[in-house]
């Protein structure tokens, strides 16, 4: 069997992240290690989003609100002196699972513009809370105490340890998602996106599945959320802001939506573009203001997209 | 007397999100576009105002080219980016409109700056008016009260009894029946997505005294203002303003007055943290119980 050009092409980036560590201390550019660790966070918040966009069709505009439930679950723990990660994680993907219950469970209702609007303003409401909880530090946020411990399994206090860890988490979920996808339950969600009466017809309830999906990818961003908060040992509402969600989808998009790879490749594409722009002036968003704009007319499939796809279903 | 006050706070923040809301669900319903560049032609005319106001010394001067420069700068995004999407999806739509928002507030930081500008009320409106025997209002904040329902009757009037207003109505029904019957629908939708950026306008020169003007004051009223549009149903102007009182009304009464009515129930420490929280909370909890009931808001348009 002949690989497919996506695959290699997933398989030579993969490698690539791995070396990332190696070639940081080679040049002595630590800065690189923090940099792609944080582009691999998102990378994790994209696909997690792709899950329900890309498959799902559902257009969800609040998707920084699994982060940020992820990110305070940690934060929470952390402050009233609960530093075993096992439990920070656990309690981190069932809050953010429950949360996305409860919002999908009202949104999946509607469709269309409904939902895009619902699901933002539902994010907005947690942005809120997270700002007026005080003892949480509130608008300002607050300091991580530590980083999660997991019992001398692993040391997150150590960059290196702490990067492959990430990257683990991304292979991981990014094989959970390869099996969601193609399972019997993915297969359903594929259905009622492409034509949710014909799914119904044939005898599924589709908003039990997509309200499945959801929640699934809510959890997915939760655990994002609780790395998020571990990398930059800070907690703010700040995670849950709105552009954050634009920023999440935007990925999706520029990588190529409906793909696995697809949110990875927009994660660091656009990282490293806004790093870059960043660096010529402060003003970077006026440049990628209107590179958004383009990209949606002209560049819809996205990078990833730009591969031939294999012959077979993929 | 501080609840009526706070009522009149209400209504004047609520006929605020009816100006925008209108705009919005008009150029919803007729287009079918998701705008979520609406909120910075809102902060475009707040920055016009409040410089033209510094330039001529004249307030009313400074309104009318205020509004005058927001629409131009509405009917230009119009032709060279909302133009294309139509006929796109709602996620393009809503990406598209999202990277307008970042030029128009990275665009306004480079000219204003960041920091918040902020400009007075002119003499001749800042004294207060006598609502009810004992109770002074501001002048202002009435006068944005009466501006707000005026646009509002004028508005039902431009819909239900001019032809032009028949257009839009048949528009929102049956664009290609519109378009084939041999109205010209390009103009009618330049003509109504400029109607919409001069209400966004108009709400947001009215709001330059009273609120921060700043790079970013448009999407802190866009949010609220889509919740008013789903409350009320997309595409309908009398649910957005049923929307608008209503939400108006139920946030700046719940920060008002939540904390101490959970005061009386609570501890004051909890109350003290709680009622703020909850106050934020409550017209986002409010459109999720309306929605529980009807997916479609409380004026579905049949969308």
């Amino acid at each position: 069997m002949r690989a497919s050009p996506r695959a290699i092409a997933v398989g030579a980036g993969l490698v690539a992240l791995a070396l990332v560590p190696l070639a940081a201390s080679a040049l002595n550019q630590p800065f690189y290690l923090d940099h792609f660790r944080r582009i691999m966070i998102f990378a994790l918040a994209a696909l997690s989003l792709d899950l329900i966009l890309g498959y799902g069709g559902m257009v969800s505009f609040g998707h920084a609100a699994y982060l940020g439930i992820g990110a305070y679950a940690v934060g929470i723990l952390t402050h009233h002196g609960v530093h075993n990660g096992f439990v920070q994680w656990g309690v981190a993907i069932a809050a953010s699972a429950l949360v996305a219950l409860g919002i999908g469970a009202v949104s999946i209702r509607t469709s269309g513009v409904y939902f895009i609007m619902i699901t933002l303003a539902f994010t907005q409401m947690l942005y809120y809370l997270g700002i007026s909880i005080a003892q949480y530090g509130g608008d300002d946020g607050m300091r991580l105490a530590a980083r999660s411990q997991f019992g001398g399994l692993v040391d997150l206090r150590d960059g290196v340890t702490f990067y492959y860890l990430v990257l683990a988490v991304l292979v991981l979920c990014l094989l959970l998602s390869h099996r969601f996808v193609n399972a019997r339950f993915g297969m359903v969600v594929r259905a009622a996106r492409s034509n949710e009466a014909r799914a119904r017809a044939i005898g599924f309830w589709p908003y039990r599945y997509k309200l499945g999906a959801f929640v699934i990818a809510g959890a997915m961003c939760g655990v994002a959320g609780a790395l998020l908060v571990n990398h930059t040992e800070y907690l703010t509402p700040e995670f849950m802001h709105w552009t954050r969600s634009g920023e999440i989808m935007f990925m999706v998009i520029l990588g190529g939506m409906g793909t696995l790879a697809g949110p990875i490749v927009g994660a660091v594409v656009l990282l490293l573009l806004e790093d870059v722009l960043s660096g010529w002036t402060v003003h970077w968003q006026i440049i990628l203001g209107p590179f958004l704009v383009l990209v949606v007319l002209f560049a819809k499939r996205g990078l990833f997209g730009l591969l031939p796809r294999p012959s077979s279903h993929g | 007397m501080l609840v009526l006050e706070q009522a009149l706070n209400g209504l004047q923040y609520g006929v605020m999100l009816f100006l925008m809301a209108a705009g919005l669900t008009l150029v919803f319903g007729i287009m079918n576009l998701v705008n979520l560049a609406h909120g910075s032609l809102y902060m475009v005319g707040a920055y016009l105002a409040t410089t033209f106001y510094a330039w001529t010394g004249s307030f009313l001067l400074a309104v009318v080219l205020a509004l005058l420069g927001t629409l131009g700068v509405g009917v230009l995004v119009e032709l060279i980016a909302l133009r294309t999407l139509y006929e796109r999806d709602h996620l393009d739509q809503v990406l598209a409109t999202f990277g307008l928002i970042l030029f128009f507030n990275e665009l306004i930081a480079i000219v204003w700056g960041r920091a918040a500008l902020y400009t007075s009320v002119p003499v001749w409106l800042s004294g207060h008016v006598l609502v009810l025997p004992g109770v002074q209002y501001p002048v202002y904040r009435a006068l944005i009260i009466g501006v707000g329902l005026l646009v509002a009757a004028l508005l039902w009037a431009l819909v239900t009894r001019t032809r032009v207003g028949m257009l839009i109505r048949a528009g929102a029904s049956n664009r290609a029946m519109v378009g084939a019957l041999g109205v010209n629908i390009r103009l009618l939708y330049t003509l109504v997505f400029g109607l919409g950026a001069a209400l966004a306008g108009l709400a947001g020169l009215l709001a330059g005294p009273i609120y921060a003007v700043q790079p970013g004051m448009g999407e802190q009223i866009l949010i609220p203002v889509f919740v008013v549009i789903v409350i009320g149903g997309i595409g309908s102007i009398r649910g957005a303003f049923v929307g608008a009182v209503v939400v108006g009304m139920v946030d700046t009464l719940g920060r008002a007055f939540l904390k101490p009515l959970l005061a009386t129930v609570l501890r004051p420490s909890a109350a003290e943290s709680a009622g703020p929280a909850l106050a934020s909370m409550l017209m986002y909890l409010l459109m999720a119980a309306v929605l529980a009931f009807r997916p479609q808001g409380l004026f579905p348009t049949g969308r």
